[in-house]
């Protein structure tokens, strides 16, 4: 779309003037723009106060140009793509509208119904039905409930009846919806990429001398990633039990070898540990990312109790607030949400555990020397601590090294928390016999390929030659492989290395079954057959060890059956249960407990405890029981040595370990701290980038022992300065269209040593740009405080601190605004940013729940991401450490709302329950609702993002109850009214009003933290009435007077007050004018 | 020079600019006539199904209900079309040996469904659910019309906009007791509107201003 400012620029550069009349009022000058400040100007006016008290960026506190220009612009970048002249223009302009009556000129196009031939009971068509399943994400199960619109999955949500998790729902595991879907799976069994059937796979492999009858299997090996199945682990023992030389090897790039190993040393064999936050009162996180959902498998639970203990509605003498203290190697989601946070190396984080645990009378910590952090930090985590002893909790971060888990484990036990706020239980996860760790179990199979001992390799979902160590050569080793299989999802750098391809299934579309970190176990459920020619990992491993003509579904029958103490053969009668009935009973190292109430071992009784499994999504009471875990004394490796600069690996926060490569919502989603999207960076501290002179989006090389990459770098507030944090996941070779070549590569410098950080690198600023895609600059509020926060000791001396001095308002018959009555329902939303820990879960809810396209790299560059929802990051006190906020922006629903005063149209409309109505059929795409809109939360079709035409399975998973928005269309957050109106016309129907409760947006339902709560404001009994009288409730920019529906509960943060006044001592404005004289 | 145009020239340029105007106009009219009509609307159109099934004979002459085959229609969105198997509960003890019967045979031989042609449509941006406007009385009738006299389906309403706001704007013309919902034989009382208002009240019926917020059909 063509806008007057890029008329003036053409004109401007051709020197030609402008007429008088033409284009007048673009004549303004240039509003006044403040000085660029240096960082360290920037600084001291923010430790003088008059800085802005929030903000979103080090571009905003120096008043950066480029900054600037964003914000007096609201589609920076929207003239750019235009390169005509007026008379072009015109021309264009007249087609278009004639074209556009034209397509007017056709009749109602006709349509065919077709009916079932035989209607399945249950299904109504039209109506959607969910399916309790399981979703895994590297391995362990996700409980969700999956949607189906006549057939096909169109929306993953929590599954609420579920122990471990309760209803929330991590972006992972509602975006493998759209990897189902992705059209660049592969589609065809390949054998040196030439399609083959399963038949003649089936034949290939019984040719194999690996596998013929009275084989011991001699080179037969299997390598699979995190293994939680019963089922699979079952199969895979009478397997090795068939062929006895055969052998099992399990890795992931992200692996959870530092926890077993932690235990092994604490406790003298590998535990899981289950954190218990709703028990803590003070927690200290040592790296411990127990927040994100790419850092450990935990999250759902973990966020959910730990947000309920921030809850100002849940505190009470016996409950206070819970505290955080945080030390991080990086910038993490966890230390975004910290009280108390400190930045420091990798390595320095264990010689802190090491001196914390010495302090706490932890024998064999070591912790002699000077200790990281600062020493008031640290006597005031140590108070804390001895303070609340069984009350405390110490977290060790998954991706630290074994020595930290075990310190931490040891505090848990000096300070009396192990059976209180941590408990223990048997791994959920199995590894191959007599492995501790999964990195030895790959150099165990690379050495034994080198040997050339092996001669089948069956490579199940992993992509080894991609993400292997680099010290670990994958890919040359298993050339010598004599025959190679891959199944996976993607025809990807791995299956490039293998003889056969077959594709996987996915968890949509295949039965199995896994464990969630808990151990709750739960049977993953297809919703449809499978798109392509693929195979789940089910009925590959019958394919190798039988029986061969089991499907999925009657292994897993057959699996439950004897596991419940039912006859295999009676369950499954097709099937030759021979195999399953000669192994021995199934032994997984946590056995299920048998359901006690079936006392009869029927048929019948079976499929009465399969069908509730099924229903429910979990076999009752199957959770990892917590056992007594002994410690032992400790011995630990040597302290690290720490170097002047360190790198820190970490799994993508959206991409994961780069199995989401090519998955369009997890790239485009704002990166939660980064806010960056569709690459990944090495994010720096200010201090450093200061040292090395580069600036965000400079390629720098990073050297770690010999090794260089180049990439971008991202300058974090907040990050610490002897580190530099890259994200593995990017730079893939072979996915599908949306991945390959984004990003770099990371696991080029990773090593099977030091997987997760410590090395010490050296830094080379490149200089030249490389622009990256990032969002924490789009659609802002410029200037204003709109996230607010206070302390603890703030609050109790003042509750009512978020509520503006009341603005100076108008009598309301001056108002231009037409007076609405709203006599039946007042949708409103509260959003607490207490509960509210930033992970993008709803982001990812409403973009599935509202067909919210993906736009690309470019375009988001241009400012025009899709998302109706958005969290803005604020920032609150001085970049090296800054206090961090997160604020979901969806529609305000203003009850004044300026875009609706402005559509010449009549597209955006006041409803009768008071939400501002889109109707796209109307909207002609003027944008004046957009630029008038106080919230920025009008989104634009610049471009057919939404064209689904040749893509027919992305068309498939379309929700059926949202309209499919084309070009040239506003669009925004509706508060989910299609959900508003199925409970509306639901209630209707049962003669009654709707509860309070029973209307769940998409956002609320996937909240891992239920910080999201909506309701009808006109009764009083409602949780959004009473949030919204609470103290802390606050409106965005209440001054303007829309009076918007939407209300936010003020945070409120909970340091310690013995640190408040040494850490950020009030400085006097003398004190720091005169110092600002003295500079200059 | 002698000028080019002669006066006559003045009745000819002011003509075409009238003419613009004019034809501008009647275009326009024109357009929205054609939109307006059942030729746009395809209201009365008969559409060639796989199978002429006649509603006249099913419901006017045996007196099915309309919810034998609709099942649906009372408790969702979409009345449902009956599956083959409702057909064959009767076909395949009477006329089961029909020619004209054949491709429902078939469908139930083979498996493949038969393929009906929409005859009631209304666009995709269009979200209508059958289930609540025959809980607040809306009568079979009153929008597809005498179904039990057509021997052929057709549209027996303009299912425009404007025409279902007529309904939205003013339910108490048209709402009828829920017993005579599926009364084909149902007659307008003289009394319409006063009892429409009551029966507005006694089924709770949404004000018009409900009725007619956008969101109300469109999302």
């Amino acid at each position: 779309m063509p806008e007057d400012d890029t008329k003036i620029r053409s004109r401007a550069e051709q020197g030609e003037r402008t007429r008088a009349g033409a284009g007048a009022g673009c004549h303004q000058p240039p509003p006044e723009r403040p000085p660029r400040l240096t960082l360290e100007e920037a600084r001291r006016r923010l430790q003088a106060g008059r800085g802005p008290r929030y903000w979103r960026a080090l571009e905003e506190l120096t008043a950066d140009p480029e900054w600037l220009n964003l914000l007096e612009r609201e589609f920076p970048r929207s003239a750019s793509v235009w390169t005509g002249d007026r008379r072009n223009f015109i021309e264009l302009m007249a087609a278009s509208l004639a074209l556009a009556g034209l397509t007017g000129c056709t009749r109602l196009p006709s349509e065919r119904i077709v009916p079932y031939v035989i209607q399945p009971q249950r299904v109504t068509p039209g109506e959607p039905l969910f399916f309790a399943t399981n979703i895994p994400v590297g391995g362990y199960a996700q409980p969700s409930l999956a949607r189906s619109n006549d057939g096909r999955p169109t929306k993953i949500e929590g599954n609420p009846q579920h122990p471990f998790s309760q209803g929330g729902t991590s972006i992972f595991q509602q975006a493998e919806l759209l990897t189902m879907y992705d059209p660049d799976r592969s589609q065809n069994i390949a054998e040196y990429g030439e399609v083959r059937s399963w038949a003649e796979f089936l034949t290939r492999l019984s040719q194999m001398p690996e596998l013929q009858p009275g084989s011991r299997g001699n080179g037969l090996r299997l390598l699979t990633g995190n293994m939680t199945s019963p089922t699979l682990i079952w199969q895979i023992q009478n397997l090795l039990n068939k062929y006895p030389e055969a052998r099992w090897h399990s890795w992931e790039p992200v692996s959870r070898d530092a926890v077993r190993l932690g235990t092994q040393m604490a406790f003298g064999r590998p535990l899981d540990v289950h954190y218990q936050f709703g028990r803590a009162d003070i927690v200290l996180s040592l790296d411990g990312d127990f927040l994100a959902p790419e850092a450990g498998p935990g999250f759902l639970r973990y966020a959910r109790d730990y947000a309920a203990r921030r809850k100002m509605q849940n505190t009470s003498a016996q409950q206070p607030l819970s505290r955080m203290y945080m030390a991080e190697s990086g910038c993490s989601l966890t230390g975004a949400n910290a009280d108390q946070r400190q930045p420091m190396r990798y390595t320095e984080i264990e010689l802190l555990a090491r001196g914390l645990a010495a302090q706490l009378g932890v024998a064999g910590a070591g912790g002699g020397g000077s200790l990281p952090g600062d020493p008031g930090w640290r006597a005031a985590l140590l108070r804390d601590l001895e303070a609340h002893r069984g009350r405390s909790l110490v977290v060790a971060g998954e991706y630290q090294t074994p020595a930290v888990q075990a310190l931490a484990h040891a505090m848990n036990q000096a300070l009396g928390n192990a059976g209180q706020t941590v408990t223990y239980s048997e791994p959920v996860e199995a590894l191959p016999a007599g492995v501790a760790e999964q990195r030895q179990s790959l150099l165990d199979l690379v050495n034994d390929m080198q040997a050339g001992k092996v001669t089948l390799l069956v490579i199940f979902g992993q992509n080894p030659v991609y993400s292997a160590p680099v010290d670990v050569p994958f890919a040359e080793a298993l050339s010598r492989v004599r025959t190679r299989i891959h199944h996976g999802l993607y025809a990807d750098e791995t299956a490039a290395a293998c003889d056969w391809h077959i594709p996987e299934s996915h968890a949509l579309e295949a039965w199995g079954d896994c464990r969630s970190a808990d151990g709750s176990t739960g049977i993953i459920q297809p919703l449809i057959a499978p798109l392509y020619d693929s195979h789940s990992a089910w009925e590959m491993l019958a394919a190798l060890g039988g029986p061969q003509q089991a499907s999925g579904y009657e292994l897993l029958r057959m699996y439950w059956a004897a596991k419940l103490g039912f006859n295999p053969a009676a369950i499954a009668p097709n099937v030759d249960s021979t195999a399953a009935n000669s192994a021995p009973p199934p032994n997984p190292q946590t056995p299920v407990r048998p359901l006690g109430s079936l006392g009869q071992r029927e048929p019948a009784a079976f499929e009465e405890a399969w069908e509730t499994a099924l229903y429910n999504g979990f076999f009752a009471n199957s959770a990892a029981p917590a056992v007594n875990a002994a410690p032992r004394a400790l011995q630990l490796p040597p302290p690290p040595a720490s170097s002047a600069i360190e790198v820190v690996f970490r799994p993508d926060p959206t991409v994961y370990d780069g199995r989401y490569n090519n998955n369009g919502w997890l790239q485009e989603l704002p990166k939660p701290v980064t806010k960056l999207t569709w690459d990944n960076a090495a994010i720096a501290g200010v201090g450093l980038s200061q040292q090395y002179k580069f600036s965000s989006e400079e390629i720098v090389e990073i050297n770690a022992g010999g090794r260089a990459l180049q990439l971008p770098a991202w300058v974090q507030p907040g990050h610490p300065n002897g580190t530099v944090t890259v994200t593995l996941g990017y730079g893939r070779r072979r996915t599908g269209r949306t991945g390959v070549g984004r990003g770099f590569d990371l696991y080029a410098l990773r090593t099977s040593q030091q997987p997760w950080g410590g090395v010490g690198i050296s830094v080379r600023p490149q200089r030249h740009p490389y622009p990256l895609a990032k969002t924490h600059s789009h659609f802002q509020m410029e200037g204003r405080d709109l996230a607010k926060s206070a302390t603890l000791e703030e609050y109790q001396s003042d509750q009512h601190f978020a509520e503006p001095e009341p603005p100076p308002q108008p009598p309301r018959w001056m108002t231009l605004y037409p007076g609405f009555t709203y006599p039946d329902y007042a949708w409103a939303m509260s959003i607490d940013l207490n509960s509210c820990i930033g992970c993008s879960a709803c982001v990812l809810g409403c973009q599935s729940e509202n067909n919210i396209p993906v736009v690309g790299k470019l375009e988001v560059q241009r400012g025009r991401e899709m998302h109706w929802l958005r969290i803005d990051r604020y920032y609150k006190g001085d970049y090296d450490n800054p206090e961090t906020l997160f604020q979901p922006i969806p529609c305000m629903q203003c009850e004044d709302a300026p875009c609706e005063l402005v559509c010449p149209v009549g597209a955006t409309v006041h409803s009768s329950e008071g939400l501002n109505d889109m109707v796209y059929n109307r909207c002609v795409g003027t944008r004046y609702c957009s630029n008038n809109c106080p919230y920025k939360v009008r989104r634009f079709n610049f471009f057919h993002y939404a064209d689904y035409d040749h893509l027919p399975s992305l068309a498939a998973m379309q929700n059926p109850d949202v309209t499919v928005r084309s070009r040239g269309v506003m669009e925004k957050c509706t508060y989910c009214v299609q959900r508003i109106m199925a409970a509306r016309v639901r209630a209707e129907l049962e003669n009654r009003t709707v509860r309070d409760g029973e209307i769940t947006p998409a956002c609320a339902a996937a909240c891992p933290t239920q910080a999201i709560v909506f309701g009808d404001k006109n009764n009083k009994q409602s949780r959004v009435s009473q949030q919204r009288e609470d103290a802390r409730t606050y409106h965005l920019l209440e001054e303007l007077g829309t009076r918007p529906r939407t209300s936010y509960m003020a945070k409120v943060t909970n340091p310690n007050p013995a640190l408040l006044e040494s850490l950020n001592g009030p400085q006097s404005d003398s004190q720091v004018e005169a110092e600002e004289e003295r500079h200059g | 020079m002698p000028q080019v145009f002669g006066r006559y020239s003045n009745f000819w340029s002011r003509s075409t600019v009238a003419g613009l105007v004019l034809g501008f106009c009647l275009f326009v009219a024109a357009a929205y006539r054609i939109q307006d009509s059942a030729y746009y609307s395809r209201q009365y159109e008969v559409r060639h199904q796989p199978v002429p099934f006649s509603h006249a004979h099913h419901v006017g002459g045996l007196g099915i209900d309309c919810r034998y085959c609709h099942t649906s229609v009372e408790t969702a969105a979409f009345a449902g079309l009956p599956p083959t198997k409702t057909c064959m509960n009767c076909h395949v003890e009477i006329w089961n040996r029909s020619p004209m019967l054949e491709p429902v045979r078939a469908s139930f031989r083979t498996g493949r469904p038969l393929r009906w042609m929409r005859v009631n449509y209304l666009p995709d941006f269009v979200y209508f659910r059958h289930d609540i406007h025959i809980a607040k009385g809306v009568g079979c009738q009153t929008c597809h019309g005498h179904v039990d006299r057509m021997a052929l389906m057709e549209q027996a309403k303009p299912l425009t906009m404007r025409w279902c706001l007529d309904c939205h704007r003013a339910p108490f013309n048209y709402l009828r007791p829920r017993a005579q919902v599926f009364n084909t034989e149902y007659i307008r009382p003289p009394n319409q509107v006063r009892l429409g208002k009551q029966l507005m009240k006694r089924y709770h019926v949404l004000d018009p201003r409900t009725l007619t917020s956008c969101s109300t059909c469109h999302r």
